[in-house]
């Protein structure tokens, strides 16, 4: 019988996931007020992100070390659900406009941040499993939310068609680490992994590597990326970005340093290439887009492989907490930064899909001040320019990096954070340097999501101190 | 000759006989119900092998779940009757040439291993009692309760999402 202690470990995951199944049910009833289920959803989300904020510093295991609650997973849990809020604040409106609006897009949004929030708490690759699932499935209904338009329901086909197959990946790497272990317990696999070196585990271990990499958009699983983000509803872009992201790198994060320490020698190789690939990969071709759905979803996949860097290091226990509280810097940041550029783009984008060109932010700042400057502001901070927290976390993480002896990863991360450079602010010189008309739409909490990501943007830059306390505090239990 | 000898040369014909008519019948409907047949006989062979349990996640799971999805698969397409002619052309030979792969293989198996060599542990009676049943439950609702649990939901999410893809709307939206 499950204890007090094991509900306790879960309780935010469980209070969300009740609350997800009550709004499906209630929202039947509020068949013309489908803004109140909005409402609902961000109620939930805030009353368990208050949940989360008051286990800081609690540390307990549950469900016969199934799941845990650490520092880490308290800070990806909150990350996670200040994403999902912002997703909400992003949909409330565009939904509308788009002429999208049902109650499902909420509850859907909730299913996944409880798969998002479990899979930071999993430590048994069965819930990994389960957990990753119950974040990808809606993630693919919704991509294909827009089912009037073919590029929406292309985007969610061929999401769901690749995540079927990475998840084969993942499945593939849990049963030959349990080929070689015995068991699907991240310290049970740890323990028996340490005393034999195995090929299978190895093996094992890359596959699951696979299955992560797809999830977070890393070169060469990288392919569905780009026509999904842009086919798929903005909103759910946005959301998809940083959540799924999120996710992603927590799992890959706790399970490698959990389980994997023992095989750090092989891992390290092949975490190096990848993120060296994809940083340079996701820039390059980047330059050449000229939708800016496109652009930020290969931003996003060139993100993925800075983040990715942070884990180079991940099994030398004198480097690896720093780098890792690095990555986790990093990755608040992106969120930030991230949701503003697409609320930026939610803003200008028309309901019949025009308004999507890097072209149409043309005289921008002539129309929108506002607008404009906050999009600079993101621009710069993925750029990583300062005074912005983008710059702040390349700091870190590069000096994170360095400290851990990969000065030739940091190198390469620097040279295609320059490239970038290159068409994040072609975007910012259209909107100051050309001449150009546009229909801006105007919604209050699409408005407040953007200024407040661009003055958190601005601002933690000032004073980041506390946010890196806080991720360094964010240890692994 | 005992009575269970008799049971699995009867239960191996018609083994036989329901995978023969699965493969050879031109009706894809009929295909997939003698397929369901087969899975039953296999589910008998679980029976007299001593694994009830085995026995019944064949019926429930192979003949009665997945076979359902095959058969609503069919029908909805419209595919039930295969059409008459040509083949492949390399399906033949390929064939033929797997099938004597096989053949070789298991008259293999069959010669040199066919006597155990070694230590062979028989199955105990603690493996094919109900007790393991009991150990089974104890494990999937005990130390495996979380991830049976969240099961239910993510087959629930997965139900939400079905019917808002193909949900039609008032107003003749798709």
């Amino acid at each position: 019988m499950p204890q007090p202690q094991d509900y306790q470990t879960l309780l935010p995951v469980i209070v969300l996931a009740v609350w997800a199944c009550a709004l499906l049910l209630l929202d039947s009833f509020l068949i013309q007020r489908k803004g109140l289920t909005a409402c609902l959803a961000a109620a939930g989300l805030a009353i368990t992100l208050g949940l989360t904020l008051s286990q800081i510093g609690r540390s307990s295991s549950g469900f016969s070390g199934m799941v845990v609650l650490d520092g880490f997973s308290t800070f990806i849990n909150a990350l996670q659900l200040v994403s999902g809020l912002l997703g909400v604040a992003l949909a409330y409106a565009y939904v509308k406009r788009m002429g999208i609006e049902r109650g499902e897009y909420y509850t859907l949004l909730l299913f996944s941040v409880v798969g998002m929030m479990l899979m930071a708490q999993a430590t048994d690759l069965i819930v990994v499993f389960i957990a990753l699932e119950m974040l990808s499935i809606p993630l693919y209904v919704l991509a294909a939310f827009n089912r009037t338009q073919a590029a929406s329901e292309e985007a969610g086909l061929k999401y769901f068609l690749l995540g079927a197959f990475s998840t084969g990946f993942l499945v593939y790497g849990i049963t030959l680490v349990y080929g070689a272990t015995a068991s699907t317990n991240l310290s049970a696999i740890f323990a028996a992994a340490s005393s034999t070196s195995n090929l299978l585990l190895t093996i094992g271990a890359a596959l699951i590597l696979v299955g992560f990499g797809f999830k977070v958009a890393v070169v060469p699983f990288h392919m569905w990326t780009p026509d999904v983000y842009q086919g798929a509803p903005t909103a759910v872009t946005g959301f998809m970005s940083s959540g799924a992201k999120i996710a992603g790198f927590a799992a890959l994060l706790r399970v490698f340093a959990t389980a994997f320490p023992a095989i750090a020698a092989d891992m390290t190789d092949i975490l190096w290439a990848l993120a060296a690939v994809t940083m340079i990969l996701g820039n390059l071709v980047a330059i050449s887009q000229t939708d800016i759905k496109r652009m930020l979803a290969y931003s996003s996949i060139a993100h993925a492989g800075y983040i990715l860097m942070a884990f180079v290091p991940y099994g030398n226990p004198a480097v690896a907490p720093v780098s890792i509280a690095a990555g986790l810097f990093y990755l608040a940041a992106y969120v930030i930064t991230n949701f503003g550029a697409w609320g930026v783009v939610i803003a200008l984008e028309q309901p019949d899909g025009k308004g999507l060109q890097i072209s149409d932010y043309s005289g921008l700042f002539w129309r929108k001040r506002g607008l404009a400057v906050a999009m600079t502001v993101f621009m710069l901070s993925l750029i990583g320019f300062p005074p912005t927290i983008g710059m702040v976390g390349k700091f870190y993480l590069f000096r994170a990096i360095i400290d851990g002896g990969f000065t030739g990863l940091a190198i390469i991360g620097v040279i295609a954070s320059l490239v970038s450079a290159f068409y994040y602010l072609r975007v910012v010189v259209n909107m100051f340097m050309r001449e150009g008309e546009q229909k801006i739409e105007r919604e209050f909490w699409l408005d407040l999501t953007w200024g407040a990501a661009a003055f958190l943007t601005v601002a933690i830059s000032l004073a980041p101190g506390w946010l890196f306390y806080l991720a360094s505090a964010a240890g692994l239990r | 000759m005992n009575i269970d000898f008799i049971l699995f040369l009867v239960l191996a014909l018609a083994a036989i006989a329901t995978a023969l008519g699965m493969l050879l019948s031109r009706n894809a409907v009929y295909s997939a119900l003698f397929l369901v047949l087969n899975f039953a006989v296999v589910a008998v062979f679980y029976l007299l092998l001593g694994a009830p349990f085995i026995a019944m996640a064949q019926v429930t799971v192979y003949a009665g779940a997945i076979m359902v999805l095959f058969l609503f698969v069919i029908m909805l397409l419209g595919a039930d009757e295969l059409a008459p002619g040509k083949a492949l052309p390399w399906q033949r030979p390929l064939a033929a040439t797997l099938a004597v792969v096989l053949v070789i293989e298991a008259a293999y198996l069959l010669l040199a291993r066919g006597a155990p060599s070694g230590l062979v542990t028989p199955p105990t009676e603690y493996t094919n009692s109900t007790e393991s049943l009991r150990e089974m439950a104890l494990a999937l609702f005990g130390q495996y309760l979380l991830p049976f649990e969240i099961t239910s939901i993510l087959l629930l999410v997965a139900m939400v999402g079905a019917i808002v893809l193909a949900k039609q709307e008032k107003g003749g939206r798709r």
